[in-house]
C-alpha cells in the first residue's frame, strides 16, 4: 500500500510517499522559517497562507521523484492535530478533496505519534516497547510506548517546551529564529567552566520538566554581564554554553529516570531538539550510567523536525489496520497523545 | 453542442455551498445546488454536498470537466478550506481549476434574484473595514456576467466611493450593508436598494466559472490561489533582545 503523507501543523509543509512493501519512496519539505524569522515566531495566518501555496507543488514533486502517477496513491494520511488549527485545515481539506477524487481512504494522524514513530524509518529501527522523549518547540514529553497506539504520558513540561526556551534565549542573544541551531553553534565556542546554570526540577522526584525559570536565569545572567560591561562575544558564547548544558543535563537526568521507572532499555528521542549535537553526544553515555544496556534511537536529522514522512508512516500503520475517516476531517488543535487508541487488532490482516 | 460539467464550491462566509453546472458553450445550462448556513462546519459539509449534487445530476466525479471555488475575499480560513478541497478534487481528477471572486458572485446573484443592473458588492472585513467592488451586469452571446468597474479593495466604509464615470443607482449586495450608516452620504444616496442578509453562493460562482472555462481561463490547480485582499496580517517585532 502506497500512502501519501501530508504535514501542515505549524511552519513546515511536508509531503512524503511511503510504501508498506518498499519503504519510503520520496519526501519533500518546504520550511517557512525564513518567512517567520522577521516576526520572531510563527505567525499563524502567514503559515496557513503559505501551506496553500506549497502543498500541491510538493505533492507533485514527491510523485515525480517516486515515479508514481497520482492514481498510484492507495491512501492518504494527514496531520489532524495537535497544531495551529488554520494550518491543519489546509492539509485536511486538500487530503479529503484528493482522497474523494482518487476514491481512496484518508486518515487524520496524531502529529506526536508521527514524531515518536519517525525512528522506525531508519535502517535499525527500535522494537516496542520503548520510552520516547518528544522534545521540540511545542513539546517536552516523556512517553512510555508499549505498542502502536498504547501510550502513557510519564512526564512533560509544566511551562515552556525545551525548544521554546532555545528560541527565547536565542532572541536574548540577538540570534536568529529558530533558536536551536543558532544557540548550539554559539555554545560550541563557549567555556563550559565559566558559568553553571540550574538543572530545573532535577532535585526532586518526578518526570516533569520546567524550562521557564532557566530562561529567566539566562536573561538575568546576560543583564548582569551587560551591566558590568562584560557582555562581549565570548561572554555570550559562555552563556549559550551554560544554557545548553543545563538543558541537556536536565533531559538526560529525566530520561534516565524514565527508563528506570518504566524498566525499559530503549529510548527514542525525536522532535527538533533531538537534533542537538551535545544531546546526541551525551545522551546514550549518560543513560548508561545507571541503565547499562540503554540504547538511544533517533530519526535522521531532517526527520527530527516536522516532516511528511513520519505522517505517511504513522498513517500507513493505522490505514493498514483498516482505520480511516469516512465522516470528513476531524481536527484537534489540543490533543493529548494518551487519548489515541490502538488500531482494532482483529482488523490487522 | 457538447455538454460540459463544472463543479463549484464556496466556503468564504458562514454559508457553505456547492453547485454543479451542466451546459454548453452557448451559455445554456442547468444547475444542481446545495446551500446551507453552517458556521465552522465547512470541512464537514463540503464533500457530502458535492456527493449530493453529483447524485442528483446522476453524474460521477470523474466526468467533471473543471472545478471552481470562491477564491475570496471573505473568511481567510473558509477560503482556504474551499481552496484545499477544490485543489484536491481537481488535482485528483486531473482537471483544471478556476478561482472566482466572491464579490463578483454577489453581484451576479443580485442580478439573478433582483434584476439589479449596477451592483456594489460589500462584505464585512471586520476591523472597521469592508471588502468591496462595483459591478455592471452585461450580456454577451448567451452569457450574463458582472463586469468589475473598479479594483476590488479592503477599505473603511466612509472612504468607499462609487465609480465617478458610471451614472445611475446601485444595488447594494452583501453583509457589508449592515454598516450602511457608516457609508459616505454621496454613496448612500445612490444605493437605492440593498440586501445585507445574503452570502456568496456557489451557484453564481458556477455560472461565472462556466463562462471562464469556455474562454480557456481554467488553470492547473496549484496555480489557483486564494485572493485575500487584506495582506497586512502581522507586525514585525520592535523589541530589543534584552527587553
Amino acid at each position: 500500500m502506497r500512502v501519501l503523507g501530508i504535514e501542515t501543523s505549524c511552519d513546515e509543509t511536508g509531503v512524503a510517499l511511503y510504501d508498506t512493501e518498499r519503504g519510503l519512496l520520496a519526501d519533500a519539505l518546504y520550511s517557512q522559517v525564513a518567512m517567520h524569522a522577521d516576526f520572531g515566531g510563527v505567525v499563524p495566518e502567514l503559515a496557513s497562507r503559505d501551506h496553500v501555496r506549497r502543498l500541491l507543488p510538493l505533492i507533485e514533486q514527491v510523485l515525480d521523484e517516486a515515479g508514481i502517477a497520482r492514481d498510484g496513491i492507495d491512501a492518504i494520511a494527514y496531520t489532524a492535530g495537535p497544531g495551529l488549527i488554520g494550518a491543519l485545515m489546509v492539509g485536511a481539506a486538500t487530503a479529503h478533496g484528493l482522497a474523494r477524487a482518487l476514491g481512496v481512504p484518508v486518515l487524520g494522524v496524531h502529529h506526536m505519534e508521527g514524531h515518536l514513530l519517525a525512528p522506525m524509518l531508519e535502517p535499525s529501527p527500535p522494537e516496542f516497547p520503548f520510552v520516547a522523549l518528544l522534545v521540540s518547540g511545542g513539546h517536552t514529553q516523556l512517553i512510555d510506548v508499549t505498542d502502536l497506539g498504547d501510550y502513557r504520558l510519564l512526564g512533560e513540561s509544566v511551562d515552556d517546551a525545551a525548544g521554546e526556551a532555545f528560541d527565547k534565549v536565542a532572541k536574548m542573544l540577538g540570534l536568529s529564529y529558530p533558536g536551536g541551531p543558532a544557540v548550539a553553534e554559539l555554545a560550541s565556542r563557549g567555556d563550559p567552566a565559566r558559568l553553571r546554570f540550574p538543572r530545573p526540577m532535577t532535585d526532586r522526584p518526578g518526570l516533569d520538566f520546567s524550562f521557564s525559570g532557566l530562561k529567566t536565569h539566562t536573561l538575568t545572567a546576560l543583564r548582569t554581564l551587560d551591566a558590568g560591561g562584560e557582555l562581549d562575544d565570548q561572554a555570550r558564547a559562555d552563556v549559550a554554553r551554560a544554557f545548553e548544558e543545563a538543558v541537556v543535563d536536565t533531559l538526560i537526568i529525566k530520561c534516565r529516570r524514565a527508563l528506570e521507572y518504566s524498566a525499559r532499555s530503549r529510548l527514542v528521542a525525536a522532535g527538533g531538539v533531538s537534533a542537538n549535537r551535545r544531546l546526541r553526544e551525551r545522551l546514550q553515555p549518560g543513560l548508561r550510567k545507571s541503565v547499562e544496556n540503554a540504547e538511544v534511537f533517533y530519526p535522521r536529522g531532517r526527520f527530527c523536525t516536522d516532516n511528511g514522512a513520519m505522517i505517511a508512516y504513522a498513517g500507513a500503520l493505522r490505514l493498514a489496520a483498516g482505520e480511516h475517516d469516512p465522516e470528513g476531517p476531524r481536527l484537534t488543535a489540543r490533543w493529548p497523545l494518551e487519548r489515541l487508541a490502538a488500531p482494532a487488532r482483529e482488523r490487522i490482516s | 453542442m457538447t455538454e460540459h460539467l463544472l463543479l463549484a464550491l464556496d466556503a468564504s462566509s458562514s454559508a457553505c455551498s456547492v453547485a454543479l453546472w451542466r451546459g454548453d458553450a452557448s451559455g445554456r445550462g442547468e444547475l444542481f445546488h446545495r446551500y446551507e448556513i453552517a458556521p465552522r462546519q465547512h470541512t464537514q459539509k463540503l464533500l457530502p454536498m458535492v456527493d449530493a449534487v453529483l447524485d442528483e445530476a446522476g453524474v460521477a466525479l470523474s466526468s467533471i470537466d473543471a472545478f471552481a471555488y470562491g477564491h475570496g475575499p471573505g473568511s481567510f480560513t473558509g477560503i482556504r478550506i474551499a481552496a484545499g478541497v477544490a485543489q484536491g478534487l481537481a488535482f485528483g481528477a486531473g482537471r483544471a481549476l478556476l478561482g472566482v471572486s466572491t464579490l463578483e458572485a454577489l453581484a451576479l446573484d443580485a442580478y439573478l434574484r433582483h434584476g439589479a443592473e449596477l451592483v456594489l458588492a460589500a462584505l464585512d472585513a471586520r476591523m472597521g473595514e469592508l471588502y468591496a467592488g462595483a459591478f455592471r451586469i452585461e450580456r454577451e452571446a448567451g452569457w450574463t456576467r458582472a463586469v468589475g468597474l473598479d479594483d476590488q479593495q479592503v477599505i473603511a466604509p466612509c472612504a468607499l466611493r462609487l465609480p465617478a464615470a458610471v451614472p445611475g443607482d446601485f444595488f447594494g449586495a452583501g453583509a457589508g450593508f449592515d454598516h450602511l450608516e457608516s457609508f459616505d452620504a454621496g454613496v448612500r444616496a445612490r444605493i437605492t436598494r440593498s440586501e445585507a442578509a445574503v452570502e456568496p453562493d456557489a451557484r453564481a460562482i458556477a455560472l461565472i466559472a462556466a463562462r471562464g472555462y469556455f474562454l480557456g481561463l481554467a488553470r492547473p490547480p496549484a496555480e489557483v490561489q486564494p485572493v485575500y485582499l487584506r495582506n497586512e496580517v502581522a507586525t514585525r517585532s520592535q523589541r530589543g533582545p534584552l527587553d
